[in-house]
């Protein structure tokens, strides 16, 4: 277990040197060596979406890789793209309709939301909640998150 | 009830910006300095005697077995004063010499960082001898059954009846019939943030800190300084954002207890993050019910006799402090209380099995409740040829009948079952969508229209936990103070899990004092900082702690005119609080802002006159007098579609109408019901804790445990009726379970009548593809339902 690996990865925008134990996942790496712990751990075997991350521009599943593997990628968790207000509209409309009860999910829905909407077009309710159906959330039974995923489909795409 | 502006918006949740943003900030999030992780090791088998504990020794790793936390830790016993009969075992933070079921923690492991704790779990060697496992219920009553501890002499956990009138005869000269035996699988929460515990003992003060995923922080509090023998004030629970509970993290949880007698152990403060499989194995069950039930109807269609008899399970232990007989107790109390009828008998028998202990999960009871006596319904109108929905107006209780007694014995408020039901039949346009069920019957397509009544206890009282020595309070406290600005901060014994209760108490403190929401700050979730209270359990947050703020805000405002009543030489009775200030009551003229009074009552007290003392703050607590729980009630539909040759039923629409007295916010109200209904909807089509003989969970993952996903739940429309609670200065009743206890009934009745042609009848939850086609075969076979469908026969 004491295999180390070096890795220079871009977090955020930010370029982080580090040695990493070769085993790490990559959401333990955010979570516990940068304290980015906005993804959050649901399942830890790659079912629920809780710690999904964006890497290279697609949405992965952050407990299903390995810190290592990020080596020379793009990763973008909750933390940048708040900071960068890329989903400024999407957590308005998330906080404006109630889609989010304790918030366990959130982050991981709306990375996701985002990589629906980065699509460029409309879709159906059956198609959105088709899209989302990687993430899980227990609290809200989802109607409210497709309301809020259809508003800004609407806002960025036109009615 | 003047000033009532912010009540009854759509105010959104400040702290949803905070977790929309990723700042949230749960259990698993925080750091301490020198920091230990705890892992567990857990039996794998589900009755076994442990012969020995041995762990190979690892630098920074130490192992600690149940009889060493023994030594500094008392056992429970889930028992209960008010339930003479009830049986349970001490039960150990970890398992001294036997373990009880699959997954009880067996040994500690405490090590620098969670990976390695895991690791050196794995060499943790425990030497058993496995026993003979209770797993069945019916087969745990039987002679020879295996026992589920061999101490106690039987499997039997309590055994009661809840009763009134004659049952027998009424059934007897009932002009019909209905009975089935109903079968509710064992299922669990799945809050998605697992449980998380760190606990910090000072050994300097002997004080001990816990930061935990517990919805009620004071039972915690009371719990650990029982256990672990140390003076009440010397602990503080801390609850940080929670990532969901539904009952679940409302237990005492023997991994949770030994986290803390560790780090009293070590003089370090330690965590412990369980993972997806130590939930399963390790939070409470739930359901696992067997019921046989039987309703009569006269001639016209009115109840002449009710028959339940609920079989259910505690597991291996009864809960301590929330006793699992509850799950049963409810469903036995609550079967057909919406309905006017004189004759019911009831019995409840609870067995032990060695399966993880059960509890309190979101509805307890009620949706089993519900589900068999709208079923039953259902069938006994079909036959008699009464229109389903007619059959409900003719029974509910009526209007002048409040208050009033079932003969379980339920003390039932005043209800507005026939209003809700109206306002859902419009709702739903249930006409348009019979035709459109028969139209497409008639292709062979089998649509299902379910329409179930519901009863929600809520904001339960003293009248419970009190004569059971529980140990747990039902009553909750505010305190509101007016800050040197003018702003407002209210600290509240609440606990948020998601619900937004927090808003609702802002909303409550804005109105009482007439400020805006957003000049209201609610903070809670600390033993030390709070007034003492409850918590997040029974649907009680806005009706208990919500009056409690309302009531505090009151003695505040009153407080508040008599300073600005000295301050500007009035009487306090000519002056009143609105719009952020102080007003004449007779002209609604502005006299001064609440930021200068404060400011005046801060810092310049110096101006008042002799003998004024300021008093910005006050303390009210709030436990329900006037009734034993507030009663909300409501009706839901579902429309399904039922595919007969692969068995699967998809739910296309859901309708609520509820009525959980005045709605303080209409937005967070209806996202309860609709996150409510989807849990009724998972209970009902998908989930089930699947053990084999020997009481191994087969399903111990995310990926084999079925929960609701986006894609196969339906849209969901909500609707109210308001009638307030009396006694109550808000009128408030729960809102949180309404939803998951009328679902799951709803969807059971759709698939049935979508059935109806096939004469196949479905009664077991989770409504699997498999059950649908099992009852599809015993009732003739897929093939022929087509032919069936499209002649329109089959209709009783």
């Amino acid at each position: 277990m004491d295999e180390f690996i070096d890795i220079t990865t871009r977090i955020n925008g930010e370029t982080v040197t580090r040695r990493v134990e070769a085993r790490q996942h990559l959401v333990d790496f955010l979570r516990l060596e940068l304290g980015l712990t906005g993804s959050h751990l649901g399942c830890e075997h790659g079912v629920c979406g809780a710690c999904t991350l964006r890497v290279d521009g697609v949405i992965v599943r952050g407990c299903l890789m390995l810190a290592a593997q990020a080596d020379g990628a793009e990763v973008w968790t909750i933390e940048g793209v708040s900071d960068s207000g890329e989903i400024a509209d999407l957590q308005e409309a998330f906080i404006d309709r109630n889609a989010l009860q304790c918030g366990y999910c959130t982050p991981g829905m709306l990375l996701t939301a985002q990589e629906m909407l980065a699509q460029g077009h409309r879709m159906s309710r059956a198609e959105i909640r088709e899209f989302l159906s990687g993430n899980y959330c227990r609290c809200t039974g989802y109607h409210a998150i497709v309301d809020a995923v259809e508003t800004v489909m609407e806002r960025r795409f036109g009615g | 009830m003047a000033d009532c502006g912010p009540i009854g918006r759509s105010a959104r949740r400040s702290k949803a910006r905070t977790l929309a943003f990723g700042r949230g900030r749960f259990a698993d999030d925080l750091r301490f300095p020198g920091l230990r992780h705890a892992a567990f090791v857990r039996s794998p088998h589900a009755h076994a005697r442990i012969l020995d504990i041995a762990a190979p020794a690892r630098p920074g790793v130490r192992v600690v077995t149940g009889r060493e936390i023994a030594g500094i830790c008392a056992p429970w016993r889930g028992t209960a004063d008010h339930l003479p009969g009830l049986v349970s075992p001490p039960q150990y933070p970890l398992a001294v010499d036997r373990a009880a079921w699959q997954g009880e923690p067996v040994a500690a492991v405490v090590a620098g960082s969670r990976a390695a704790a895991e690791d050196a779990a794995e060499d943790v060697r425990v030497d058993y001898e496995p026993l003979s496992a209770a797993v069945g219920k019916e087969r745990a009553l039987g002679r020879g059954a295996p026992p589920a501890h061999p101490d106690l002499g039987g499997n039997l956990c309590f055994e009661t009846v809840r009763a009134g009138g004659n049952a027998d005869a009424a059934l007897a000269r009932a002009a019909r019939v209905a009975a089935r035996t109903f079968t509710f699988a064992r299922q669990t929460g799945v809050p998605l943030e697992p449980r998380c515990v760190v606990a910090d003992f000072d050994p300097g003060a002997r004080r001990l800190t816990v930061y935990g995923t517990h919805q009620s922080p004071w039972q915690q509090q009371d719990s650990l300084a029982l256990l672990l023998g140390l003076p009440e004030h010397a602990v503080r629970v801390i609850v940080p954002d929670i990532g969901g509970g539904f009952g679940v993290k409302l237990h005492v949880y023997g991994d949770e207890i030994a986290v803390a007698a560790l780090a009293m152990l070590l003089g370090r403060p330690v965590k412990y993050a369980a993972d997806r499989m130590d939930s399963f194995l390790g939070d409470i069950h739930a359901r696992d019910q067997t019921v046989h039930a039987e309703i009569g109807i006269d001639a016209e269609g009115r109840l002449s006799g009710v028959r339940v008899d609920a079989l259910t399970s505690v597991g291996a232990y009864c809960a301590y402090r929330r006793p699992a007989v509850s799950e049963g107790l409810m469903t036995v109390t609550m079967a057909a209380a919406p309905y006017a009828h004189d004759d019911y008998a009831g019995r409840l028998r609870v067995v032990f099995q060695n399966k993880p202990p059960s509890g309190m999960y979101r509805g307890v009871g009620q949706p089993i409740a519900c589900a068999v006596v709208e079923q039953l319904l259902d069938w006994a109108a079909h036959a008699a040829g009464i229109d389903p929905l007619e059959i409900r107006r003719r029974n509910y209780h009526r209007a002048d009948a409040y208050p009033l007694k079932t003969p379980s014995g339920l003390a039932v408020s005043r209800l507005s079952l026939a209003a809700c039901l109206d306002r859902l039949v419009a709702m739903m346009d249930y006409d348009s969508l019979r035709r459109r069920q028969a139209a497409q019957r008639a292709d062979g397509v089998l649509l299902g229209i379910g329409v179930a009544t519901f009863i929600e206890m809520t904001a339960v009282g003293p009248v419970y936990y009190g004569p059971a020595g529980a140990r747990v309070s039902t009553q909750d406290g505010a305190t509101v103070r007016l800050e040197p600005s003018g702003v407002v901060r209210c600290v509240t014994s609440a606990i948020e899990l998601g619900q937004g209760t927090l808003t609702g108490i802002a909303q409550i403190v804005a109105a009482r004092l007439g400020v805006r929401v957003e000049d209201v700050a609610v903070e809670g979730g600390d033993t030390a900082a709070t007034p003492y209270g409850g918590g997040a359990w029974a649907s009680r947050g806005l009706t208990i702690a919500g009056e409690a703020a309302w009531r505090a805000a009151d003695a505040l405002a009153a407080n508040l005119l008599d300073l600005a009543g000295a301050v500007l030489q009035a009487e306090r009775e000519s002056l009143l609080l609105a719009a952020g200030g102080v007003c004449d009551r007779a002209t609604g003229r502005r006299r001064m802002s609440l930021a200068d009074l404060a400011g005046v009552g801060h810092f310049r007290q110096d101006s008042l006159p002799p003998g004024v003392q300021p008093e910005l703050a006050a303390t009210r607590h709030y436990v329900p007098d006037a009734a034993p729980f507030a009663l909300a009630n409501g009706v839901q539909a579902s429309l399904v579609e039922v595919d007969p040759e692969t068995g699967a039923v998809r739910p296309l629409k859901h309708w609520a109408v509820e009525d959980c007295g005045r709605i303080v916010n209409p937005l967070l109200v209806e996202e309860q019901i609709r996150g409510g209904i989807v849990q009724g909807i998972g209970g009902a089509l998908y989930e089930e804790c699947c053990h084999d003989a020997e009481g191994q969970m087969l399903n111990a993952t995310l990926a084999d445990y079925l929960v609701p996903l986006a894609a196969g739940m339906p849209d969901i429309a909500v609707g109210h009726v308001e009638t307030p609670t009396e006694g109550t200065r808000l009128g408030t009743k729960g809102a949180g379970e309404a939803g998951t206890v009328g679902a799951g009934p709803a969807v059971m009745l759709a698939v049935n009548d979508a059935l109806r042609p096939t004469r196949a009848r479905v009664d077991r939850w989770p409504i699997t593809p498999e059950t649908v086609l099992a009852a599809l075969a015993e009732a003739g076979g897929a093939r022929e339902i087509r032919g069936l469908a499209k002649t329109g026969a089959g209709v009783e």
